[in-house]
């Protein structure tokens, strides 16, 4: 994915700043992968390469580890994201309609970004609600018992109208109103 | 006793009397608990946090609100606990807004305890029963989840007045040897899943000579499925760790790791400040209590990745590496992190430790069975009705638990089979329930204690998907190193999704049962030995669900959605309603001629809605399989 104009600034300044934080030790990699992770929400191959230079480690390690943990991400994430659980007790309930309830309503597959990078669809194995399943991440504020008409409205509160049933085509157009956004 | 022995037992003396002082002041006033852990949040507690802040703030009254953990009782999240002078301490379940800005009026200001929402007090009385009355109290033994829910967890303070760190003051004044011989004299075995005896792990440690040594909490937690370490590390962390000094004390070393899985932020926060207030209390750092014992704790937080609860994976995991298993011996208690001796001990089984320093071996013993002494602890989800956390003696049988304590399977269906021990463990049924559970005979039934996941299906449940689901998991996370649990499981996870789509063949049983051997003796960590169980069990208890998806294409639980379709019946459809047609996300669902409804099976996406819809009303809608065509729906 090609960066855009000013963010490869950045994305140096951001992982230089991460850096300062740590030690230059090969075992505060996965620290520093985080951090980088937290400022930018996801690790460019970039910042990847800067890492490998600071702690002098070759820049294959810091990409085998960056892929080998689930939580780190290649691509830049939307600007929400949506977890949807896929853990024991969530599956069991039916977790898997409510991903699909999503990728219907947003247009996107599983671990996919909407081309206008507001929204990531992800899947998380148990955040530890089980009782609770099925269980949806909605940024950082845990849904409980979700059923497919709450996924509606989840994305109604995101401005994104499309739950009304009786006419909406289900690939209209992305509302973009910066109302629903805030909370 | 020795002078380092009285300095320390004065220091602890101190921190507990002042402690107490302060709890004392706040029980002179009314006061309201609200459970915030990570269940309490997702079912809206802060919501009604706010409104009792609100309330109270407005109405000027003299009431503190302090934030708890979770007392287990999941499914009634979010719970309120109020202590009032003159009434016992009362429990409420379910409570919204509404029930809130209520119990401040009704109860706070006026005197009507509101019992219509009270779920049980917490000490006996007069007026209200209490949890012991119900069959859930009554077979439930709390040790390591007693306080959880009932303190405050972002308060030492509050852990102090209970008695908290006494045991450690106890452990400092003592030889490390005589620590470690309680422990072993407890028989306590690690709760992590494994059940190996904890003494003996402490004592390898111990004897292993070396000037740097490290302890690590696994808080890990990578059954899907599982949640009792979270509850734990949010609810009352101090517990476990005074678990990790006290481990550390009696094996020597002076470094400490919490490796907390990156899925609990909550649990890290409150972590953070757990350990900030022992610092600051003089209970970690330097000469702890006032004694030459040194220590301190780092937190290290995970990047998802099952494997990595595995301890050397863990291990390689802190030291900047991918998480990947490497070949024991040597084990991490002889040469594991930076080649140090190294022990790891679970969030539980650290949990247990201070109880078993302050009230001896032969207490842990008197409960449980002879071979797995001491309580279980479990998180029920699925289909049972009591969700949440409960711990009981060793040695309870999966009936009481699922039926008594988890007072039964959700709207009135069917039992099928219980998941326990999650990707390493297995499917028991009906026949299987009276099994005492503890780690040998569960073993022995082909499941697996594990880390105390349980997982209740009904006949809703299909044990193929069952089996499929937890394959592709162990496919996802295998690491990637062993040749057959790397292909061994996708070869599985292939012909489990096959015959989920109905594209199974004559001879898939017996094909899997042979990779599952091959897998079994073929892997070097507990991930691949494990992988095959649920796959193991699910063929052993419903081998008939896999005959009927491979020779009839059917699914007889109608979960697999290729082998189902779903209809609308003309009997019991009213003309007058048409939910069903407004839930569709899809519009596949449609109003006849003739007023009815029904399913145009083309567009249809499977999704449940018209079925969840209609239930209450007409109960309609129906699945069928193997699949059926549109017309001639009866
Ligand atoms: C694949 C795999 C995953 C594991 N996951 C965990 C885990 O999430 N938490 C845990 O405490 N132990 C886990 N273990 C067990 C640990 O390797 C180790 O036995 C345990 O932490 C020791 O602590 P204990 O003696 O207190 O049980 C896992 C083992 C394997 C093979
Ligand atoms: S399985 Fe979804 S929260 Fe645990």
């Amino acid at each position: 994915m090609g960066l855009m104009e000013g963010e490869l600034e950045i994305i140096r300044a951001e992982v230089e700043a991460v850096l300062e934080k740590y030690d230059l030790d090969r075992e505060k990699l996965i620290p520093i992968l985080q951090g980088v992770q937290v400022k930018l929400g996801y690790l460019p191959k970039e910042a990847m390469r800067q890492i490998a230079e600071a702690l002098k480690v070759p820049e294959v390690d810091v990409y085998g580890v960056g892929t080998f943990y689930n939580q780190f991400r290649m691509n830049p994430p939307g600007k929400h994201q949506f977890k949807v659980c896929m853990g024991t007790a969530c599956h069991m309930t039916g977790g898997r309609i409510i991903m699909e309830s999503f990728e219907r309503r947003l247009s996107i597959s599983e671990g996919e970004t909407t081309p206008d990078r507001e929204f990531s669809l992800e899947r998380v194995a148990c955040v530890g609600c089980c009782a609770l399943a099925p269980v949806v991440v909605v940024d950082e504020t845990v849904e409980a018992k979700v059923r497919p008409t709450r996924v509606d409205g989840i994305l109604l509160g995101f401005g994104l109208e499309r739950a009304a049933p009786e006419k909406t085509a289900p690939d209209e157009g992305i509302d973009q109103g910066e109302e629903g956004r805030e909370q | 006793m020795s002078d380092s022995a009285l300095v320390v037992e004065q220091n602890y003396e101190q921190l507990k009397n002042l402690a107490l002082q302060k709890h004392g002041e706040i029980k002179e006033k009314p006061y309201v608990l609200v459970g915030t852990a990570t269940c309490g949040r997702a079912a809206g507690a802060l919501g009604v946090l706010d409104t009792f802040r609100n309330e109270i703030d407005n109405r000027q009254l003299d009431v503190n609100i302090i934030e708890v953990g979770c007392m287990g009782h999941c499914y009634a999240e979010p719970m309120v606990i109020i202590y009032k002078p003159g009434f016992p301490p009362l429990c409420y379940g379910s409570v919204d807004e509404g029930k809130a800005a209520r119990l401040v009026t009704d109860f706070l200001i006026e005197d009507d305890p509101c019992f219509e929402f009270a779920m049980a007090a917490l000490e006996p009385n007069d007026l209200f029963p209490t949890f012991g009355d119900y069959p859930r109290g009554v077979y439930e033994q709390k040790v390591i989840l007693a306080d959880c829910g009932l303190i405050d967890p972002e308060n030492i303070d509050d852990y102090l007045a209970c008695g908290g760190y006494g045991a450690l003051a106890k452990a400092l004044a003592m030889k490390p040897e005589e620590v470690i011989a309680e422990i072993k004299d407890a028989q306590l075995r690690g709760r992590g899943g494994a059940g190996f005896p904890t003494g003996i792990k402490w004592e390898t440690c111990h004897d292993t000579p070396g000037p740097l040594k490290y302890v690590i909490c696994n808080a890990d937690e990578g059954d899907p499925g599982a949640f009792m370490d979270r509850a734990l590390l949010e609810s009352n962390p101090h517990q476990v760790l005074e678990g990790l000094v006290i481990s550390a004390c009696a094996v020597g070393a002076s470094q400490g790791y919490l490796y907390v899985r990156a899925e609990y932020p909550l649990a890290i926060t409150r972590l953070h400040t757990a350990l900030e207030q022992a610092r600051a209390k003089g209970l970690l750092g330097e000469s702890i209590l006032g004694s030459s014992f040194s220590f301190d704790i780092e937190i290290f937080k995970g990047s998802g990745a099952f494997v990595c609860g595995e301890e050397t994976a863990l291990i390689a995991s802190i030291e900047g590496h991918a998480g990947i298993p490497t070949h024991r011996p040597p084990f991490p208690a002889v040469s594991g992190l930076r080649g140090k001796p190294t022990l790891i001990d679970n969030v539980k089984t650290l949990s247990y430790i201070p109880h078993i320093v302050q009230k001896g071996a032969d207490w842990f013993k008197s409960i449980g069975t002879p071979n797995s002494p001491g309580t279980a602890v479990f998180a029920l989800a699925g289909k049972v009705v009591g969700t949440g956390l409960v711990e009981v003696p060793m040695g309870t049988t999966l009936r009481t638990l699922i039926y008594d304590v988890g007072d039964g399977i959700k709207d009135g269906k069917t039992f099928k089979a219980v998941q326990i021990g999650g990707p390493s463990g297995g499917c028991l049924p009906e026949s299987a329930l009276d099994i005492s559970i503890d780690f040998d005979s569960l073993r022995e039934a082909g499941a697996m204690m594990g880390s105390g996941g349980i997982v209740v299906l009904n006949e809703d449940d299909c044990m193929v998907e069952v089996a499929r689901f937890f394959l592709e998991f162990v496919q996802n996370e295998s690491c990637g190193k062993c040749t057959f649990c790397r292909l061994g499981t996708k070869q599985m996870l292939d012909i489990l999704t096959d015959i989920t789509k109905g594209h199974g063949r004559p001879g898939d049983i017996e094909l899997l049962l042979d990779l599952a051997e091959d897998i079994k003796t073929g892997s070097l960590c507990g991930l691949g030995k494990t992988a095959p169980n649920p796959v193991l069990t699910t063929i052993n208890f419903f081998r008939h669900e896999y005959e009927a998806h491979i020779n009839e294409g059917r699914c007889p639980a109608l979960m697999c959605k290729d082998l189902i379709t779903f209809h609308i019946s003309a009997e019991k459809c009213s003309k007058l309603c048409d939910a069903c047609v407004g839930s569709c996300p899809v519009e596949a669902v449609y109003t006849r001629p003739d007023m009815l409804k029904a399913i145009h099976l083309d567009k249809c996406v499977k999704c449940d809605n018209c079925l969840t819809t209609c239930r209450t009303l007409y109960d309609a809608v129906i699945k069928k399989s193997p699949p059926a065509a549109e017309e001639g729906v009866s």
